[in-house]
């Protein structure tokens, strides 16, 4: 019995996101763990891989193959998933891997289960399954009947852990690991031979946007909303991210107005946060906003409302206006 | 350029999602309706795109009677037609929405189909992508970026601090994201426009779609998103207190 994972690369290291989807997969019981690499043989990242329970990989090497194309790479899994005869193909929740399985979803005609938290095979083709709908805010219980089983993992759903510690396994997870036999990891070589149509869609890809810390791994951020008031009022704001080391970010109503660009906002159609610190400051915490900065390790709120609902998910609160708390709060920090 | 735009309509659920006592939906006893925003985006796109090039944009949704509404809102942003896929209620799961979709584009015939890259809702993340393979068309997701020339489309979008462009040809699905485009404010003859124009209606068989194979079982709320804050204080009195509680945390310097 095989399950395949879609690992996808962070430089020459399996993406965190990949390592948990992986850490998932290990629970469906299977005997066979087959993780599918894009890149080339050099480029497999065996040890970590069997590090994390896997027992094939599979690298797909470019050739006509080359770059992203989401279609040829759901192409390929299906090839593998029926040369394997695996029970289940997963991948993280990531742009990337939930494209890639909404196209093998719909090459194969069977139900693709988006974000899950928790899978559980149940006899046969069943297989018990929560997922995330809301980004999160609520979960769906559902029941998932198909031959191959096709579903991405919500990136915040599984911490990773490994079947064996190694030296640069974090003490926390170290804890964690069950004593298992190592694995021994078989590599598998494929060329794919693709259709022209498969590759139709395929991303040419050039250097963004360079420098500056990014919203999405800012250790720190200092969030408005609607209470700053308008365009003019994030000048303290930025100015207290610069001396906590951390960046702005935004709530959807200062970006449905114009007031800072969309790329500022954190929220369900924004930016998916995890700071070891958000400043919430004027921000009511409207759901969307909530799915946004749950991940983050603490919240402190400055509101004028004591019954804004973003209060029931601060660990402090300071009940008042932004615009006296933050300019105080800079001026106490610069005297120190 | 005959442009179908797919829109949902979703509750505005503000602070709190609550279910249905049998937990089968979400509450909504007190909570409005709007398009699901990426959609949003989706229709203005479209829009200024027929602006630019010419052409009419066609609004469709799969939905309740109720749905209108949503459609109305397509309108007042500038599409020129809105067609309602009439359902009973019941959720249609992300096949056969595809696949009625896809009858309305065999039907009427489109150069390019605009979706929001994932409904806020159920964030089943594959419409668009079905409903491309059901036509055979070429599909990009997640698109903060469009530009139409000749008989292709340019679409753009960001993934881990790399840019990717891809180019497909015409006729095309995009998914867009909300950051694409800032939706303009209806105007107030748009919106009058929108409270007269007639909605086409049609009723995708329900029972010609069999079971998906992933069945809703109960909607829970995660029990662990909500406690009690500290209360540090109040204004900018509540200022040292802060201060401590940063240093504790580890946060200043």
């Amino acid at each position: 019995m095989t399950v395949l994972c879609l690992v996808e690369l962070d430089g020459t290291d399996p993406a965190d996101v990949s390592l948990r989807a992986l850490t998932l997969a290990r629970t469906l019981g299977d005997s066979s763990i087959g993780a599918v690499v894009f890149a080339d043989s050099a480029g497999m990242p065996a040890a970590t891989l069997a590090d994390y329970g896997v027992t094939d990989g599979y690298v797909i090497e470019p050739g006509s193959l080359d770059g992203y194309a989401p279609q040829a790479w759901a192409r390929v899994l299906a090839g593998l998933a029926t040369e394997t005869g695996a029970t289940a193909v997963l991948a993280a929740g990531t742009d990337r891997g939930n494209e890639v399985l909404a196209h093998l979803g719909a090459i194969t005609g069977l139900p693709m289960a988006a974000n899950c938290t928790v899978v559980t095979p149940d006899g046969g083709r069943t297989h018990r399954i929560v997922r995330h709908r809301w980004a999160g805010l609520l979960l769906e219980h559902a029941v998932m009947e198909a031959p191959v089983a096709l579903f991405t993992v919500a990136t915040d759903a599984v911490a990773p852990v490994p079947v064996r510690v190694s030296a640069e396994t974090p003490d926390a997870i170290a804890q964690d690991v069950s004593a298992e036999t190592p694995a021994s990891l078989q590599i598998h070589v494929h060329k794919p031979e693709l259709a022209e149509a498969d590759l139709v869609v395929r991303a040419v890809e050039s250097a963004g946007r360079a420098g500056g810390v990014s919203l999405a791994t800012a250790r720190v951020v200092v969030g408005g909303g609607r209470g700053v008031g308008g365009p003019d009022g994030f000048a303290p704001l930025e100015e207290l991210a610069e001396l906590l080391g951390g960046v702005v970010g935004v709530s959807r109503v200062v970006t449905s107005e114009g007031w800072r660009p969309h790329r500022q906002q954190v929220g369900q159609t924004g930016t998916k946060i995890t700071p070891e610190l958000y400043l919430a400051c004027g921000i009511s915490g409207a759901i969307q906003h909530i799915a946004g900065c749950a991940g983050a390790k603490h919240i402190i709120a400055i509101n004028t409302d004591p019954g804004a609902p973003i209060l029931a998910h601060a660990d402090y609160t300071i009940i008042g206006d932004l615009h006296e708390v933050i300019p105080a709060l800079v001026e106490a920090l610069r005297a120190r | 350029m005959e442009i179908l735009v797919c829109v949902k309509r979703v509750p505005t659920v503000g602070g709190r999602i609550t279910v249905t006592p049998d937990r089968q939906e979400v509450d909504t006893r007190m909570s409005g309706f709007a398009i699901s925003p990426h959609e949003e985006c989706a229709v203005e796109e479209a829009v200024q795109i027929t602006e630019r090039v010419g052409g009419s944009v066609t609004a469709v949704t799969l939905g309740p009677e109720e749905a209108i509404e949503q459609l109305r809102g397509s309108l007042a942003l500038g599409a020129g037609r809105a067609v309602l896929l009439e359902t009973d209620g019941r959720e249609f799961g992300p096949i056969a929405t595809a696949a009625a979709i896809a009858a309305e584009v065999r039907a009427h015939g489109y150069d390019l189909v605009l979706l929001g890259n994932e409904a806020a809702d159920t964030g089943d993340y594959q419409v668009g992508i079905r409903l491309a393979h059901e036509l055979g068309w070429p599909v990009a997701t997640g698109i903060k970026s469009l530009e139409v020339s000749g008989g292709a489309v340019i679409a753009r979008r960001e993934y881990r601090g790399v840019e990717e462009a891809y180019e497909l040809p015409l006729p095309a699905v995009i998914t867009v994201k909300e950051g694409i485009n800032l939706p303009r404010y209806p105007s107030l003859p748009g919106r009058l426009r929108a409270k007269r124009a007639a909605v086409e209606r049609s009723s995708p068989a329900w029972t010609q779609f069999g079971p998906e194979g992933l069945r809703k079982e109960e909607l829970r709320v995660p029990a662990s998103s909500q406690h009690q804050a500290t209360v540090l204080g109040h204004g900018a009195d509540a200022v040292p207190e802060l201060v401590r509680v940063l240093a504790e945390l580890g946060i200043l310097p």
